[in-house]
C-alpha cells in the first residue's frame, strides 16, 4: 500500500487508473462467467473479490490520492466491485438453481409403488349397516335400545301376545335352551328360556323400563332353526322400532317408514303397506317399497329384467303395525290412553337389496375379503 | 292354501272375464296374500270324450294290450292301449292325433305293437288330474245326486265333446299364504267372501245352499254320542249314511278340484270329507259303523292310552290329548287323525259321519306333541266356525248318499256345551284413531257388516256411543277394538292411509357406551383388524381344546334342546372358538395373514341349579319380583370382544422383511382398546388357558376389575384347533370397560405449559423377571411422592437390554423421563432432584440398579 499523501501532492497511483480499474473488472467478470460450479465460483470469489482480490487492494489505495481524487476514484473502484459482486451473485444463483434441479431429479422416486405393510382392516356390513339405519332414527329422536340375545318364552312371545299353543309361535323355528334336567315333564324345552326369535322383545324391555313417549330403535342378533342356505341363516340380524306416544295412528307409521327409505334408499320412493299379521301389531302391515334400482321399470313388457326386485317392481322390506293394545296392557301401559307403532326389517335383507349381496352365508363365513370390499362404511 | 279360480268364482259373483292377476292382486290387498297364480290344463287340446265301441286283445306280447275302436262322435278312431280296467261302451277321454297334453306332450299317430295307434286314451296321471296311472280315466255316466255342488257338467259326458271343456280342466290356481290369525280362509267359503267383498260383488254362502230341510233334526236312532270333557270340545255331531257301495268311483270333477288344491283321491267317503274340508273349512271324519263298540265320548286321555293312527304309527297318548272314544277305547285323535281301527274300507256299508268344534289350543298342543300336522289339525288350531259341523256333516251326509248309493238316517247326534257369544265394545271412531284418518260411522259400520258381524243399536251417521260388535261364528279371532279396525282399514285400502311426517322427538343420540363400541370397532379396523361374525354355537370339545381346567366359569355353557347341528349343542362361553375356526378358514383360503376381531354376546350359565323362568300374565305388567325372577333364568350374557391374529403382522414386501405376528400384538390390540376407552388399566403377567403360560398378559382396570387377557396361545391349544403356529389372540369382557368408560364422566382438560421442556435419561438394572410396568410405576410413584408428581410430564421406555452389561439374570430398562413445570423453567437441580426421587422409588420397590450413572 503506498503511504497516505499527506503532502496532497497530485500522485499517481497505478492501480487506480481507470484502465487498470477496467482490466480488474474484466478480468473478475470473465472468472465468474467461467466458472463451471459453485467451487469454481467461490474461488473466482476469493480471487476477484476476497480480501486479496486486486481490486479489494486498490480500494486501500484511495487513501493514498490527494483529497481532490479521492472521490472520482473512490467512485470509480466502488462501482468497479459493485458490479463484481452483482456478477457473482447473480452466477452464483444461476449455479444454485442448476444444482437444486440436478439434485431434485437424482432424488425422484418412484411414488406410485404400493404401500400394503399393514394389511388393510374392516368392519363387518351387517355392523355398518346397522349403525347406518340406527343413525337415521337416532336422527328423528330414536334411541338405541338393547336386549339379551338369550331370552325368557314371556318376553319373546308370551308378552308380544302369541298365546301358548297358538300356530303363531310355530311359526318361528324357535331354539330353546334347556332348564334343569328332569325338570318340568321331563321336557328341557320348558324352561321358559330360548334364543330370540326377533328383536321384539326388546319392545317389552323398554316399555318397562323407559319413561313414555316412547321412541327406540333396537338392532340385534336372533336365532331360528333355519338350516344355513344362500337365503337363510340360523343366526341372522333384525333392527326394530318402536313408538309409543299419545295420538300416534298408522299415518304416523307410513310416515316413518317414508322418512326412513328416503333416507336409506334416496328420495321419492313409493311405499305401500298390504295387510298382514304378526300377533304384537293390529292392524299389522307388511312393507314393500318401489324398487330402488328399476323404479318400476322391469316391469314393462319388453323391459330389461331387475336382478334386485325380480322384476317385481316392488321390494318387501318390513314387517310393520300397530301395537297391539295387548302388548301395552302386558307392559302396563294404558291403551286408552297410548297407542304405537312398530316395524322390524332384516339386516342382511337389507344388505341385499343395498348392497348387492346375494348369499347370507358370506355375512358369516368370515372371510376377510367380504368385510373388506365394505372398508370402514357400508 | 291352493285354491282352483274357478271353485272361488262359483260362490263369488266376480265377472269371470276378469284378468286372474287382478284377482290376485285384490285379495292380496285384502290380507290374503296370493303368492302365485298357476295357469292349469291352459294347454291341454284335441282330447275328446269317445266311446269304447270295440276290444280287441292282442295276447302275442308280455303284457296285455288292447286294440280298441273308439268313437269319437264324427267317426272313428283305432288306439292301441295298455290298461284293462274298461270295456266296451265306457266313455273315455281320447287324445286325437295332434292333441297336446299337460307338459307339452304332443300325440301323434304312431306305430305300436305292430298296429297303427290314432291317438291314445288318457289316464288322470296323464291329464294332470291327480296321480292316479293304475289305468285309463273311464268317465262315469251317473247322474247328478240332488244336493250336489255340480249341476251341468256331471251329466253324462256326449260323445265327442271337448273333454277339457266336460271335466273343467282350464282354470288357473292361486296358492294363497293364510296368515294364522285368518282360520276362515282355508276355506273356498272363507276366500270367496273376501274376493266378493273386494269386487263388491255378490256373494253365495256355501254353508247355507244344499241343506237338507232337517238339518237341525235330532235323532235318537242315530249313533249315540256325549261330551265329557266341555274344555275339549263344544259340539259333536254324528250322522248315519246306510248302504252305500264305498268303492264307487269319486265324481270326475271333484277329482279335479281336489288335485288342483293338492289333495290326493282316496276313496269316495275320503273324498268327500276333504272336499268339504276345502269347501267350508270344517274338517269331517267317517267312521265304519259295523267297527264301532257302543257310544262315542269325546274326551281327554288316560294314562297309558294308545292309538294306532290312519298313518300307521301306534301313539302314546298324553292325558292332555282330546280323543273319540268308543268302548273299546280310543278311536280318533281329535281333529288330527283318526285311528286306523275304524277307517272307511271298500268292505264298508254303513258310515257314520262326525262333524265337531274341537279347542284351538288343545288340537295345537297335541298335534305338536304327536309331530301329527293335518289339514284337520291346521284349521282347528286357527279357528274352525263352530256354526259349521250341523251343515257340513249334512251335506257329507246327503252327498254320500247319493254318490255312494246309500240312504241317510234321517237327523244327528247333537252334543254341545254353551258357549257366550262374544261381543266386542267399540267406539264408533275408533278406526279412524287408528288409521289417521277419517271414514266415519257409515263406512264402519257397512264394512263391519260385509264381514259379517252383527251391530245392535245402529247409532245413526251421527252417533257417537260405543257401538257393541257381534263377530260372525267363522272370526274368532275378532276379540279386540283393534280387530275390528283393521278390517274396516284393509277393506277401505291400505294405501288410503295418509302419510304424516315425524317430527323430532327429544332424543339423546347414542349413549356412551354405544358410542364406544363404534370408536373402538373403528380403531381395530383402521390398526388392520377384519371385523367378522362368527358362529355362536360351540361343541363340547370346544372347553378341551382350550384346554380350560375343570371348575372353570367357561365350561358352564348354555345347552340347546335343538340345536342346528347335534356336534355344537352349547352356546359360546367365549368367542375365541368361533373366532379361531374363522382364522382358519382365511388360512385354508390362501390368507396366511390374518388379524381378525369380533364384539358379541358370550353366555355364561350362572352356578347352581338351573332355574326355570316363571311365565307372568300379561293381562298386567309383570311386578318387579316377577322381572327379577324372569332376569334369574336367564344366563349373564355379557358383550366381549376378542381379536385373533396369525401369519405377518406386517408384510414384507419392496420395503423390506415383514414383521411376524406376535403376543405383543395381541396385547397391543386390547391396550388399543383400553386405550380408546379412556379407562385408566394395567396390564399384568397372568398364566389364563388358553393362552401360552410365559406369554399372557391380564389387562386390570383402575377398579382392580379383570378386562381380560391377551398374548399367545398356549401351544397346545394351537394343535388342538390346528391353527398356525404362534396364533396369538385377546379376549376382553367389553361389557366391563363399556361401564367404566360411562362412569367416568367428561374428560377434563389438562392445562398446556409453554414452558421448556426438561429430558433425563435413565438406565436401570433390574433383575430380569421384574415387570416393565413396575419399574414405570415405581419411577411415576417416586416424582409424586416427593411431592413434585405435577412435574413428570411423560415416562417412555426407550431400550431394553439383556446383554452381558447387564448382567446375568438382569436386564438394563432405559427410560426418558419428560420433566416440565405449569409456571416456570425448570433448574437443574429441581430436574436432578425428581429424577433421583423416581429412581430411588424404582429401587426401593424393584432393586433397580443406576446403570453408568449418567
Amino acid at each position: 500500500m503506498s503511504a497516505p499523501n499527506k503532502s496532497f501532492d497530485p500522485v499517481q497511483v497505478a492501480t487506480l487508473a481507470p484502465d487498470e480499474v477496467q482490466r480488474m473488472v474484466d478480468a473478475a467478470l470473465a472468472a465468474v462467467a467461467a466458472a463451471a460450479d459453485l467451487d469454481e465460483l467461490k474461488a473466482a470469489r476469493l480471487a476477484h473479490a476476497g480480501d486479496r482480490a486486486p481490486i479489494t487492494l486498490a480500494n486501500a489505495e484511495i487513501g493514498a490520492l490527494p483529497p481532490a481524487a479521492r472521490a472520482e476514484a473512490g467512485k470509480r473502484v466502488g462501482a468497479a466491485r459493485s458490479a463484481v459482486r452483482s456478477a457473482l451473485a447473480a452466477r452464483q444463483d444461476e449455479l444454485e438453481t442448476e444444482r437444486d434441479a440436478r439434485v431434485l431429479v437424482e432424488e425422484t422416486a418412484d411414488v406410485t409403488l404400493p404401500w400394503d405393510r399393514l394389511p388393510a382392516g374392516a368392519r363387518h356390513p351387517v355392523t355398518t349397516v346397522a349403525e347406518r339405519l340406527s343413525d337415521v332414527f337416532v336422527g328423528m329422536g330414536y334411541e338405541v335400545a338393547e336386549g339379551p340375545e338369550v331370552e325368557d318364552e314371556w318376553y319373546n312371545f308370551d308378552a308380544l301376545n302369541f298365546p301358548p299353543d297358538h300356530p303363531a309361535r310355530e311359526q318361528y323355528d324357535t331354539m330353546f335352551v334347556a332348564g334343569p334336567e328332569g325338570s318340568a315333564a321331563n321336557n328341557p324345552a320348558k324352561s321358559g328360556v330360548l334364543m330370540r326369535t326377533h328383536t321384539s322383545p326388546v319392545q317389552i324391555r323398554a316399555m318397562l323400563s323407559r319413561p313414555l313417549p316412547l321412541y327406540v330403535v333396537s338392532p340385534g342378533k336372533c336365532y331360528r332353526t333355519d338350516t344355513l342356505d344362500a337365503t337363510h341363516s340360523p343366526v341372522f340380524h333384525q333392527i326394530e322400532l318402536l313408538a309409543v306416544d299419545e295420538g300416534l295412528t298408522m299415518a304416523d307409521l307410513r310416515g316413518a317408514i317414508t322418512a326412513f327409505v328416503d333416507a336409506m334408499f334416496g328420495e321419492g320412493l313409493r311405499t305401500r303397506l298390504r295387510p298382514d299379521f304378526f300377533p304384537f301389531t293390529e292392524p299389522s302391515a307388511d312393507v314393500s317399497m318401489e324398487c330402488h334400482v328399476c323404479r318400476g321399470a322391469s316391469t314393462r313388457p319388453g323391459a330389461d329384467p331387475c336382478r334386485v326386485c325380480r322384476s317385481q317392481g316392488w321390494i318387501e322390506i318390513a314387517g310393520a303395525g300397530m301395537v297391539n293394545p295387548r302388548v301395552l296392557v302386558a307392559c302396563g301401559i294404558d291403551p286408552d290412553r297410548y297407542s304405537g307403532f312398530a316395524f322390524g326389517l332384516g339386516i342382511e335383507r337389507t344388505l341385499m337389496i343395498r348392497h348387492g349381496v346375494t348369499d347370507i352365508r358370506d355375512t358369516v363365513e368370515g372371510d376377510v375379503r367380504f368385510s373388506r370390499a365394505f372398508g370402514m362404511e357400508a | 292354501m291352493r285354491v282352483p279360480l274357478s271353485w272361488l268364482l262359483e260362490y263369488a259373483a266376480v265377472d269371470p272375464a276378469t284378468e286372474p292377476a287382478e284377482i290376485a292382486r285384490r285379495l292380496t290387498a285384502a290380507g290374503l296374500e296370493v303368492e302365485s297364480v298357476e295357469p292349469v290344463g291352459q294347454e291341454i287340446s284335441g282330447v275328446i270324450v269317445g266311446q269304447v265301441a270295440e276290444i280287441e286283445e292282442l295276447t302275442e306280447f308280455k303284457k296285455p294290450i288292447r286294440y280298441c275302436r273308439v268313437n269319437t262322435g264324427s267317426g272313428e278312431q283305432h288306439v292301441i292301449c295298455g290298461a284293462t280296467n274298461f270295456a266296451v261302451g265306457d266313455k273315455v277321454p281320447l287324445a286325437m292325433p295332434g292333441a297336446m297334453l299337460p307338459g307339452g306332450f304332443e300325440i301323434a299317430a304312431r306305430k305300436a305293437y305292430g298296429r297303427i295307434s290314432e291317438g291314445m286314451i288318457c289316464s288322470a296321471a296323464e291329464l294332470a288330474i291327480g296321480d292316479d296311472h293304475s289305468g285309463i280315466l273311464v268317465l262315469s255316466s251317473d247322474t247328478p245326486p240332488p244336493h250336489s255342488p255340480f249341476t251341468g257338467p256331471l251329466n253324462a259326458p256326449s260323445i265327442g265333446e271337448d273333454f277339457v271343456e266336460y271335466a273343467g280342466l282350464r282354470d288357473h290356481v292361486f296358492d294363497v299364504n293364510v296368515t294364522p290369525d285368518k282360520g276362515f280362509a282355508l276355506s273356498i267359503r272363507g276366500m270367496a267372501r273376501e274376493l266378493a267383498i273386494a269386487f263388491a260383488a255378490e256373494y253365495t254362502d256355501p254353508a247355507d245352499t244344499g241343506l237338507p230341510a232337517d238339518t237341525d233334526q235330532v235323532s235318537a236312532d242315530v249313533y249315540p254320542a256325549s261330551i265329557e270333557d266341555p274344555t275339549a270340545c263344544d259340539r259333536f255331531v254324528l250322522r248315519e249314511v246306510h248302504g252305500i257301495d264305498a268303492k264307487r268311483p269319486t265324481p270326475l270333477q271333484m277329482r279335479v278340484r281336489l288335485a288342483r288344491a293338492g289333495t290326493r283321491t282316496v276313496s269316495l267317503a275320503v273324498d268327500i270329507t276333504n272336499y268339504l274340508m276345502l269347501e267350508l273349512g270344517q274338517p269331517l271324519h267317517a267312521f265304519d259303523r259295523d267297527r264301532l263298540q257302543g257310544p262315542i265320548v269325546v274326551r281327554r286321555a288316560r294314562p297309558g292310552e294308545r292309538l294306532e293312527t290312519l298313518d300307521h304309527v301306534t301313539r302314546d297318548l298324553d292325558p292332555d290329548d282330546i280323543l273319540i272314544t268308543d268302548a273299546s277305547g280310543p278311536i280318533s285323535m281329535a281333529g288330527t287323525m283318526g285311528g286306523l281301527a275304524t277307517e272307511i274300507t271298500e268292505d264298508s256299508h254303513d258310515v257314520v259321519i262326525e262333524a265337531a268344534h274341537f279347542d284351538a289350543a288343545g288340537t295345537a298342543r297335541m298335534s305338536r306333541r304327536h309331530r301329527l300336522f293335518s289339514d284337520a289339525s291346521a284349521r282347528f288350531e286357527r279357528g274352525v266356525d263352530r256354526e259349521l259341523p250341523l251343515r257340513a256333516s249334512a251335506k257329507a251326509a246327503s252327498l254320500l248318499a247319493a254318490l255312494g248309493g246309500g240312504t241317510v238316517l234321517p237327523g244327528c247326534t247333537h252334543a254341545q256345551a254353551e258357549v257366550e257369544p262374544v261381543s266386542v265394545t267399540m267406539a264408533p271412531d275408533h278406526p279412524d284413531k287408528v288409521a289417521g284418518m277419517d271414514y266415519g260411522v257409515a263406512t264402519v259400520l257397512r264394512r263391519l257388516r260385509q264381514v259379517g258381524c252383527e251391530i245392535s243399536d245402529d247409532p245413526g251417521s251421527a252417533g257417537a256411543a260405543p257401538l257393541v260388535v257381534w263377530p260372525p261364528s267363522w272370526r274368532p279371532d275378532l276379540t279386540d277394538p283393534n280387530d275390528l279396525a283393521e278390517e274396516v282399514i284393509r277393506l277401505e285400502g291400505y294405501e288410503n292411509i295418509p302419510v304424516r311426517m315425524p317430527r323430532a322427538t327429544a332424543g339423546r343420540g347414542l349413549t356412551p357406551q354405544q358410542r364406544l363400541r363404534r370408536t373402538i370397532g373403528s380403531a381395530l379396523a383402521g390398526a388392520g383388524y377384519v371385523e367378522v361374525i362368527s358362529s355362536p354355537f360351540a361343541s363340547v370339545a370346544d372347553a378341551d381344546r382350550l384346554q380350560l381346567p375343570a371348575g372353570d366359569p367357561r365350561r358352564r355353557a348354555p345347552r340347546l334342546v335343538n340345536p342346528i347341528r347335534d356336534e355344537e349343542p352349547l352356546l359360546r362361553t367365549t368367542l375365541l372358538p368361533g373366532l379361531l375356526r374363522v382364522l382358519n378358514r382365511n388360512v385354508g383360503r390362501g390368507f396366511a395373514d390374518v388379524a381378525l376381531f369380533e364384539t358379541g354376546l358370550v353366555f355364561l350359565q350362572r352356578p347352581g341349579e338351573l332355574p326355570v323362568a316363571p311365565v307372568p300374565p300379561v293381562d298386567r305388567a309383570p311386578t318387579e319380583a316377577e322381572q327379577v325372577k324372569l332376569q334369574a333364568a336367564l344366563p349373564d350374557q355379557p358383550l366381549h370382544l376378542s381379536v385373533v391374529l396369525a401369519g405377518n403382522r406386517e408384510q414384507s414386501g419392496w420395503w423390506g422383511p415383514g414383521r411376524a405376528a406376535s403376543f405383543e400384538d395381541a396385547i397391543e390390540a386390547a391396550r388399543d382398546v383400553l386405550g380408546v376407552s379412556g379407562v385408566p388399566f394395567d396390564v399384568r403377567a397372568a398364566q389364563h388357558e388358553p393362552w401360552h403360560p410365559g406369554r399372557c398378559a391380564a389387562l386390570y382396570l383402575e377398579s382392580g376389575q379383570l378386562a381380560g387377557y391377551a398374548g399367545e396361545l398356549h401351544p397346545r391349544v394351537v394343535q388342538a384347533f390346528a391353527l398356525p403356529p404362534r396364533t396369538c389372540a385377546a379376549e376382553l369382557d367389553l361389557s366391563l370397560i363399556e361401564a367404566a368408560a360411562a362412569a367416568r364422566g367428561p374428560v377434563q382438560a389438562r392445562p398446556v405449559s409453554g414452558y421448556p421442556v426438561a429430558t433425563q435419561d435413565v438406565a436401570l438394572v433390574v433383575p430380569a423377571d421384574v415387570p416393565a410396568a413396575d419399574v414405570e410405576a415405581a419411577l411415576v410413584a417416586g416424582v409424586a411422592d416427593a411431592g413434585e408428581g405435577g412435574l413428570l410430564e411423560a415416562v417412555r421406555l426407550f431400550d431394553v437390554y439383556t446383554g452381558e452389561q447387564a448382567g446375568e439374570g438382569s436386564k438394563s430398562l432405559a427410560y426418558t423421563l419428560r420433566f416440565r413445570a405449569p409456571d416456570r423453567t425448570l433448574t437443574a437441580e429441581e430436574v436432578t432432584e425428581a429424577r433421583d426421587a423416581a429412581v430411588a422409588e424404582a429401587a426401593r420397590r424393584t432393586g433397580a440398579v443406576l446403570r453408568g450413572g449418567s
